[in-house]
């Protein structure tokens, strides 16, 4: 992980309520804290000129849609991207999955789950439960999207869609 | 479908004839290894997966003559899965369960089968997969007699794991590493044994250093032979719980490099972060009490330091530090994968300021966030 991740991570406010969708009223006090930090978050990357991704969920919080979107050579590649809650949030991270783009890359699951075994779901089971979406999309889905695209688009497997 | 080959048989025969099925199972019988095979038939087993040891391992309980089998996956069939047993070709396309169902009915007209092609980890198909384990037994609405787990991420292990701590059941929890070169097993009772989430997940170590496995590519390898390996130990442990003979292992392992196949018992957590777990033990510690006196000095296993070394194998010097909890595997043949120390500090000012906005009003907000 580079510093410049590094220092914007470590500004994303950290969340204390351990409960899941299928806590009741405990779950909507962790989606605030949820959406407050996403709401921390995007403002740290458009102060700092980096905003790169769009999220919302269903009013119960149980499932996520958004869009996430990567610079490189100078052009913008966008993708949808989603996810559920699992039953045992925030015990284990939300699968984000970028359906698009399944078949395409070797590191990703079914369904176009994007691989995080590695760089970060031990991260996320060491710090249970104090982190959340936010830092899945900054720990999670940032890293891998700096790894993927580049390689994506250098083998030809995406396109820009003024390219098309 | 395919037109059953032979009837359905009421009563397994140990009549050792040509046509016999069953002929040879029975024949434990004869030899005084097992005193009740056919209590077989009375048996129900939830398998969740149907990947490479799940599938497998559904077909050694169709063999042996399982009374019902539940299937839970939500994958299709792959030719990408044909390096792994069972699954054939043709069958490309088809939802794993559907597909297992044919080959197994097939094979033994005698199982009873549920399919369910859905991901066990949301919210609607857990509470689902919740009444299959309390419901799905061979008398209808009976708890199934054993859950066996055959996935391969965390999310459904973990789910799993709660499913079977809320109605305290059972289960057997597997798997092989992404290397496909180790592979365990293990025995989850409630309140007795260590959870699933009571320490961070187990893996037979490589003996290879981590920092020179090559990360980078694909997420997953994996070898027929070391998940036909592991499905045998699970399916031989899950014969010898539910035919109560010989004596269940709780954490074995298998090694594929050294050949080598530890065992171990993980005491449960009484700090586990599963409140229900915590739960279990207290009333399993209750349960021992009441026991009379004799009975009550059998306490719970002993983890055995591995002084007595079976196998003769010399164990190569671990240079962590070993801090010795109970919960701690005795064997160095078994890692964590993962540290528990959290890399993160909470306090005030890190911690999120929920102010006295709605969830609704939070959400605008986020939304209103959009360029």
């Amino acid at each position: 992980m580079d510093n410049q991740t590094k220092q914007t991570v470590a500004q994303i406010p950290l969340l204390t309520v351990k409960a899941g969708p299928r806590d009741g009223d405990q779950w909507i006090e962790r989606l605030k804290e949820e959406y407050q930090a996403l709401i921390g978050y995007v403002e740290i990357n458009k102060k700092a000129d980096n905003d790169w991704f769009t999220i919302e969920s269903n009013p119960m919080g149980t499932r996520w849609q958004g869009k996430c979107w990567y610079i490189y050579n100078f052009k913008k590649y966008e993708f949808d991207l989603e996810f559920d809650m699992p039953v045992t949030y925030p015990e284990t991270a939300p699968e984000l999955a970028i359906p698009e783009l399944e078949g395409k890359t070797e590191k990703m699951y079914r369904g176009g789950k994007i691989c995080l075994t590695v760089h970060f779901k031990p991260l996320w089971a060491r710090n249970v439960p104090h982190f959340g979406i936010a830092h899945a999309l900054a720990l999670g889905l940032a890293p891998w999207l700096a790894a993927e695209v580049p390689h994506l688009v250098d083998n030809g497997m995406i396109k820009h869609h003024e390219d098309k | 479908m395919a037109q059953p080959y032979r009837e359905k048989i009421d009563k397994m025969s140990s009549e050792v004839v040509d046509s016999n099925p069953y002929s040879r199972l029975m024949a434990l019988k004869k030899m005084g290894i097992v005193n009740n095979y056919e209590d077989i038939k009375n048996q129900s087993v939830i398998i969740v997966g149907l990947g490479g040891i799940g599938s497998v391992a559904a077909e050694m309980l169709t063999r042996c003559g399982v009374g019902k089998l539940l299937l839970f996956d939500y994958d299709t069939v792959e030719i990408a899965n044909m390096n792994r047993l069972f699954f054939r070709p043709d069958q490309a396309g088809l939802s794993k369960t559907k597909a297992a169902e044919q080959t197994l009915q097939h094979i033994n007209p005698d199982v009873s089968f549920e399919t369910y092609n859905y991901n066990i980890t949301t919210i609607d198909s857990f509470e689902h997969f919740k009444s299959r384990i309390e419901k799905g037994g061979i008398v209808p609405d009976t708890p199934v007699s054993l859950v066996l787990g055959c996935v391969d991420n965390f999310e459904a292990r973990t789910a799993i794991n709660q499913a079977c701590l809320e109605l305290n059941r059972s289960w057997m929890e597997s798997g092989v590493s992404e290397n496909a070169i180790s592979g365990h097993i293990q025995f989850i009772v409630p309140g007795e044994t260590a959870c699933f989430q009571c320490v961070p997940p187990l893996i037979v170590a490589s003996g290879i250093d981590e920092r020179t496995l090559k990360r980078e590519g694909v997420c997953a390898a994996s070898l027929p032979t070391t998940m036909g390996i592991v499905a045998g130990m699970l399916i031989q442990n899950t014969l010898k719980y539910l035919l109560k003979f010989g004596e269940v292992s709780y954490l074995l392992g298998y090694n594929a490099l050294l050949d080598y196949f530890p065992k171990d018992n993980i005491k449960p957590n009484p700090e586990c972060s599963n409140s229900i777990c915590v739960k279990q033990q207290k009333a399993y510690q209750e349960y021992l009490k009441s026991l009379p006196p004799p009975v009550a000095v059998v306490q719970e296993p002993q983890t055995k330091p591995s002084t007595e070394n079976e196998w003769g194998i010399e164990l190569v010097e671990d240079e962590q530090p070993t801090t010795a909890t109970s919960t701690k595997p005795s064997n160095t043949q078994f890692e964590y994968t993962y540290e528990k120390k959290p890399t993160v500090q909470v306090n005030e000012e890190t911690k999120v300021k929920v102010n006295e906005s709605s969830l609704e009003d939070l959400m605008a907000q986020l939304k209103g966030l959009k360029k």
